[in-house]
């Protein structure tokens, strides 16, 4: 579905990203994993147009590097960003309208369904600026915003920053539900216990470079990976 | 004075506050999206009663129609100004934008200096703008009657696009977080530019007031409109536009009131917008309306 292949961003004269090449498959969960700073973000924010790319990213076989975001965003790639990045000014339900820009309006209404189906919190409280919502409901409502615009693929960053452990395990198992459906999804965590446990196939990466990639259940086995990502010793 | 009399001025001072009012709603709303103190937008409003002028002198056309075509032309002017000095400078320092700014307004004045020469000229006044409304022995110009109406109607459609409309809610998620808003399919260009188109259209339709209210044009004649309204939007808070409207009206008030009180004080009428700023930046710079925007000015 996703094929990224010599993949490279500078910001400046720091090169973020040096040519690192992987695919998704449509109806996967594929995760990336690596320490701060080792370029997680920055793939997901070249995926979607965000920064200037260098490099071959087709989606559905066509070429998006170079592309603006809100025709990738068409094309049916949405992410939900780092720090959740809600528009706290704004009603959940604009919140969830702006996620929705570009639909048709006769299908607004069964999107928000789909969405207060998937978080009933939402709806409660969609008359409410969204900046009064808790950290783990925010995270809902990114995830419920992303998934208003349709998308075939996914992007999470981070979904679990900053969450209490309780709900943490809440969204993983959205992200898992979402993807029995069907949905293609690409996440990138910090917290690479949980990421390799719902994942199929990960990706670890180092200082702008993949260093490992193998199937998810075969990371959480390897030395290199527990010693150096899961905290063990 | 007199009962009479305070309530001519207090209309003198509402449609005078109308008409910054107008002008400050361009300024809040580009600040609001870009962080952008737009210096250029009192010489826009000038651009746009130049246009009135000679859509009724040179084309002959009616006046309601020169107001309509100064709004429509303005707002194109608006759009390229942002598309030819701003849009290649959105990832640079904000201070660049800013001086870039100033330097789009002294091309503009300039430009019509050059062009119209600096002789003032007289703006012609529709027959239903020259006359008074006499209420109860009060008397009214109709200028000082429409122009608080006009821009309570402008208002009122600006606010309704803000929060009805996709493009308006754009604008408010805009005016949080451009990254994000383009991660939600909108062409963030393009409401950039809408929003651009309907500053300087509200400009050029408080500058047509300005021009009825006080019918002599000149290429710098902006200046100081402009500077008052930038200190309304400031005392309203900057980024929200129904604030800009009230800081305008009271500025516009207070500016009448004050000559109206101390007829000694009228030389230094100019100096209170100004003085009035000092004392929002110091005492409270998020100003009436205001929330943190996390700008750094």
């Amino acid at each position: 579905m996703l094929k990224v292949n010599n993949l490279n961003v500078y910001y400046g004269v720091i090169h973020a990203l040096k040519g690192i090449s992987f695919n998704v498959p449509e109806g996967k969960i594929i995760t990336l994993i690596g320490s701060n700073g080792a370029g997680k973000s920055s793939t997901l924010k070249a995926i979607a147009g965000l920064v200037h790319t260098k490099g071959s990213i087709k989606f559905l076989g066509s070429e998006i590097v170079g592309t603006k975001t809100y025709t990738i965003v068409r094309k049916g790639i949405a992410k939900v960003p780092e720090g959740r990045k809600i528009f706290s000014n704004l009603t959940i339900l604009e919140n969830l309208r702006m996620g929705g820009f570009n639909r048709e309006y006769n299908t607004l209404e069964r999107g928000y369904d789909e969405v207060f189906d998937l978080f009933p919190i939402l709806k409660e409280r969609a008359k409410q600026l969204a900046g009064t919502l808790s950290g783990g409901e925010q995270q809902m409502l990114a995830l419920g915003r992303a998934l208003m615009s349709k998308p075939t693929l996914l992007m999470l960053d981070e979904p679990s920053l900053g969450l209490a452990p309780k709900i943490v395990s809440e969204v993983f198992g959205i992200i898992k539900r979402l993807n029995s459906n069907g949905m293609t999804i690409l996440l990138v965590e910090q917290n690479a216990a949980q990421a390799l446990k719902i994942s199929d196939y990960g990706y670890v990466l180092e200082n702008g470079k993949i260093i490992l990639e193998d199937k998810s259940s075969n990371l959480i086995t390897n030395e290199q990976v527990r010693k150096s990502y899961l905290g063990e010793i | 004075m007199n009962f009479t009399e305070v309530i001519q001025q207090l209309v003198n001072g509402i449609s005078l506050g109308s008409l910054y009012g107008l002008v400050a709603i361009g300024y809040t709303m580009i600040y609001g999206v870009l962080r952008l103190i737009n210096f250029a937008h009192g010489d826009v409003m000038m651009v746009g009663t130049y246009i009135a002028l000679f859509a009724v002198t040179t084309f002959l056309l009616p006046w309601w129609a020169a107001f309509i075509l100064a709004m429509v032309l303005t707002a194109f002017l608006g759009i390229a100004i942002d598309t030819i000095a701003y849009k290649p400078l959105r990832k640079a320092s904000r201070i660049s934008s800013l001086i870039t700014a100033i330097g789009v307004s002294f091309l503009l004045e300039n430009l019509f200096l050059v062009l119209f020469g600096g002789v003032p000229k007289a703006f012609p006044i529709p027959k239903i703008f020259a006359g008074n409304f006499n209420v109860g022995g009060v008397i009214l110009p109709v200028v000082n009657i429409f122009a608080p109406i006009l821009a309570l109607v402008f208002l009122f459609i600006l606010l309704q696009l803000l929060h009805h409309t996709k493009y308006g809610m754009a604008m408010r998620s805009l005016s949080l977080d451009i990254e994000t808003t383009r991660l939600m399919g909108v062409n963030v260009d393009a409401v950039i530019s809408l929003v651009f188109a309907i500053g300087s259209a509200l400009a050029a339709a408080g500058g047509i007031m300005w021009a009825l209210k006080y019918p002599s044009l000149n290429p710098l004649m902006g200046i100081l409109p402009g500077l008052k309204a930038f200190a309304a939007a400031v005392l309203g808070g900057i980024g929200d536009v129904a604030g800009a409207a009230i800081g305008g009206f009271i500025i516009g008030i207070s500016e009448i009131l004050v000559v109206a009180l101390f007829p000694e004080l009228a030389g230094y009428k100019d100096a209170l917008a100004f003085l009035i700023l000092i004392l929002v930046l110091l005492f409270k710079p998020t100003g009436i309306m205001g929330k943190n925007l996390g700008g750094r000015f």
